[in-house]
């Protein structure tokens, strides 16, 4: 994985020193609360409902085993003993103290890690598919890709106050695990006729109070000319974006408004003025550069196995748990005997991508003994063993049940996404985490979650959607109607390849109502379906909303679907309780 | 709309540690909602918000809304409440500084 070079620490060193400066002169008074605020956002630090929160970046959700630890650290000594793993594969701190969050800034320095631009109007943090340089579906691994893309963004002095904040997102799959087509940039590595390298370049996707779903500017990019392409989107952006009205002020809103023939034109020509008039290394891709980044991505020394191997099939067959977890959190590895290995940080009642200190340690002690020293953050707030040979997956497993990190539910109705809500963020308008929790511990039971099958619920605390409700199988958005947290529900999001926005169900739901909407929305499908095989995705897709809406509103005068019993009656709104 | 005035307390943030607080007759600041001074006209209300003006100490002071019953000051609106009695999810992450002095705030900071 890629190592901060001499230049990177310089720069990082640098924003420490002069954060640790602007701090010092808040406290003395030089600063105004006013003058401040944009520094320490700048720099990660968010104030928060009841504390501070540092959103610290982690490049693409790549990680290695002393930085995950040095998380650990930083959580003990000076948080309150655990992360918060983000949907933009971030972790945030959800208790720092102002006064030492330079000293973090520096233990984060000491691992090649940072807080910069994961706040602002500028280029967040870059993310990419969690399974990169893993996958056995990948053309082509995108961190090369996202780490360029960090270089050239970091400290961009031209794209530091856009209008708004802006996003990119990167895959080498055609399977899309990036989310790219709700990103402000998507970029689907590709291969022309000619069997050429480059990118499928989306643009204008977003979620938010406004969702919408990206669309193809350039169907076929050249890898080298990928600076300067995106150099181009954003000088357009920058130019033509609204900042009269920051709901206005998103690139979907300027592409959506100037429409997709027009940007695109205006996109190309200021690509050709770059090549052609200002071309050169500050936005051509340097060959020899690229080259050194993509070496340090080369593949792990992987073994020369089997595809089978004997100590996995024989705890396969040995032990019906691991056979469980195995079969939900195994993902196909490119290698033949190797495994992609997901931790769900979603055991059931706990709080969705958290994480403590201990937990970390295990998970880092894991990654060096059996993962090649390789960690990634999902944006789906799980944690990814990317390279593990099969016949340690036992091993591991064993590991991970002594720290509550071996449930099995990925993919399934408990894999919950859920945005902090008003439990920790001043944006919020309604809390999301209990309702994740208790609709984990309504639908706890395996086997009945395995019956549901895939399942995609994603919860946001207020319209600002980091939650990911838009692109939910069922997306909840929590909202405060007149003194009183209310729930909407949406139905048939969709954020793979195939993206969809998902469709408002109708009137929403008191808190303690949602779970057991939820339980007849389930009721449903599993009464509508063609037989396990067929996804509530793909009955919605193909019967539409309409079922769905009646069971959820029973006394609107509709008939609803005549449901099997639920395997629990155990319908609680616990957000109060420990 | 009623024009009924509500009665209203100050609250913001600590500037060191971010946590809730409540600005008392005095104009200092408490981490106990109990504390909190409290206007009953707009006048007052506005006095009030004026005299919290304290950056050194605090970030974003404001006005809210409370009743008062049988266990004294109530904020009126749930995000005020959850303010009040720290994260919801869990005893670990109720706020911890209740009822133990304010070591390391500003209170304490700003007083020396």
């Amino acid at each position: 994985m890629y190592r901060y070079d001499e230049f990177d620490d310089a720069l990082v060193r640098d924003r420490v020193q002069r954060f640790r400066g602007q701090v010092e002169r808040r406290i003395s008074g030089a600063l105004t609360e006013d003058e401040f605020k944009p520094l320490r956002l700048q720099n990660g630090l968010y104030l928060q409902l009841h504390a501070y929160m540092l959103r610290v970046a982690i490049p693409y959700g790549t990680l290695n085993s002393r930085q995950m630890r040095q998380l650990a650290m930083i959580a003990e000594r000076w948080d309150r003993g655990y992360g918060h793993f983000t949907t933009r594969q971030n972790i945030q701190f959800n208790w720092p103290k102002l006064t030492d969050t330079a000293a973090i800034l520096d233990a984060l320095a000491d691992v090649g890690m940072h807080a910069i631009q994961t706040s602002g109007n500028c280029i967040r943090n870059v993310t990419a598919d969690h399974f990169a340089g893993a996958a056995a579906d990948e053309i082509e691994d995108p961190r090369p890709t996202a780490e360029l893309l960090r270089q050239w963004s970091t400290d961009h002095p031209e794209f530091a106050f856009l209008p708004r904040k802006f996003k990119i997102a990167v895959t080498g799959s055609p399977n899309d695990r990036a989310v790219t087509k709700a990103h402000d940039i998507g970029l689907r590595m590709i291969r022309n006729e000619a069997e050429e390298p480059g990118y499928e370049v989306i643009v204008g996707g977003g979620l938010g109070r406004t969702p919408m779903v990206g669309k193809v500017v350039r169907a076929f990019l050249p890898k080298s000319d990928l600076l300067a392409y995106v150099e181009a989107i954003l000088r357009v952006y920058n130019l033509e974006g609204r900042r009269d009205n920051k709901y206005k002020a998103r690139i979907k809103i300027l592409l959506h408004e100037t429409g997709l023939e027009q940007f695109s034109a205006a996109v190309e020509r200021e690509f050709d003025d770059l090549k052609a008039v200002q071309g050169g290394p500050s936005v051509a891709v340097d060959p020899q550069e690229l080259a050194r980044i993509e070496a340090y991505f080369s593949a792990p020394a992987f073994e020369v196995l089997d595809e089978a191997d004997e100590t996995f099939e024989t705890a396969l067959a040995a032990d019906g748990t691991f056979r469980a977890w195995s079969k939900q959190n195994l993902a196909e590895h490119r290698q033949p005997g190797y495994a992609i290995a997901t931790i769900s940080l979603k055991a059931i009642g706990e709080v969705p991508g958290d994480a403590t200190a201990d937990q970390m340690r295990l998970i880092a002690d894991i990654s060096e003994q059996f993962g090649h020293d390789e960690l990634r953050i999902s944006h789906e707030q799980n944690i990814v063993l990317p390279h593990v040979r099969k016949r340690d997956l036992p091993a591991v497993f064993a590991l991970l049940q002594t720290a509550g990190l071996a449930t099995a539910n990925l993919g399934l109705i408990s894999d919950i996404i859920a945005c902090p809500g008003m439990d920790y963020c001043a944006l919020a308008t309604a809390r999301s985490i209990p309702i994740a929790q208790d609709i984990a511990r309504h639908f706890a039971d395996p086997t009945y979650a395995q019956t549901i099958g895939e399942m995609k619920i994603k919860i946001s605390g207020c319209i600002n959607a980091c939650g990911h409700h838009h692109v939910a199988h069922i997306g909840i958005l929590g909202l405060d109607r007149r003194g009183v947290e209310n729930y909407q529900i949406t139905l048939g999001g969709d954020h793979t390849e195939t993206l969809a926005i998902g469709e408002r169900a109708g009137p929403g739901f008191g808190a303690e109502e949602v779970v057991p909407a939820i339980q007849r929305l389930i009721d449903a499908y599993l009464t509508l379906r063609n037989g396990p095989k067929e996804t509530f995705l793909m009955v919605y897709r193909r019967i539409g909303a309409e079922p769905f809406k009646k069971a959820l509103y029973p006394d609107s005068g509709s008939t609803a679907p005549n449901p099997p019993a639920p395997s629990s009656d155990v319908i609680s709104f616990s957000g109060t309780a420990g | 709309m009623s024009n009924i005035f509500k009665p209203k307390i100050v609250s913001a943030n600590d500037l060191f540690d971010g946590d809730v607080v409540y600005m008392d007759g005095d104009g200092n600041w408490s981490r106990q909602i109990a504390e909190a001074a409290m206007a009953s006209a707009p006048n007052a209300a506005e006095a009030l918000l004026a005299r919290a003006d304290q950056p050194a100490k605090v970030v974003g002071p404001y006005l809210l809304d409370v009743t008062v019953d049988d266990n004294g000051i109530q904020p009126e609106h749930f995000r005020e409440r959850f303010r009040e009695t720290g994260s919801t999810l869990n005893a670990k992450f109720a706020r911890l500084n209740r009822s133990s002095p304010l070591e390391e705030s500003a209170v304490t900071q700003g007083n020396r």
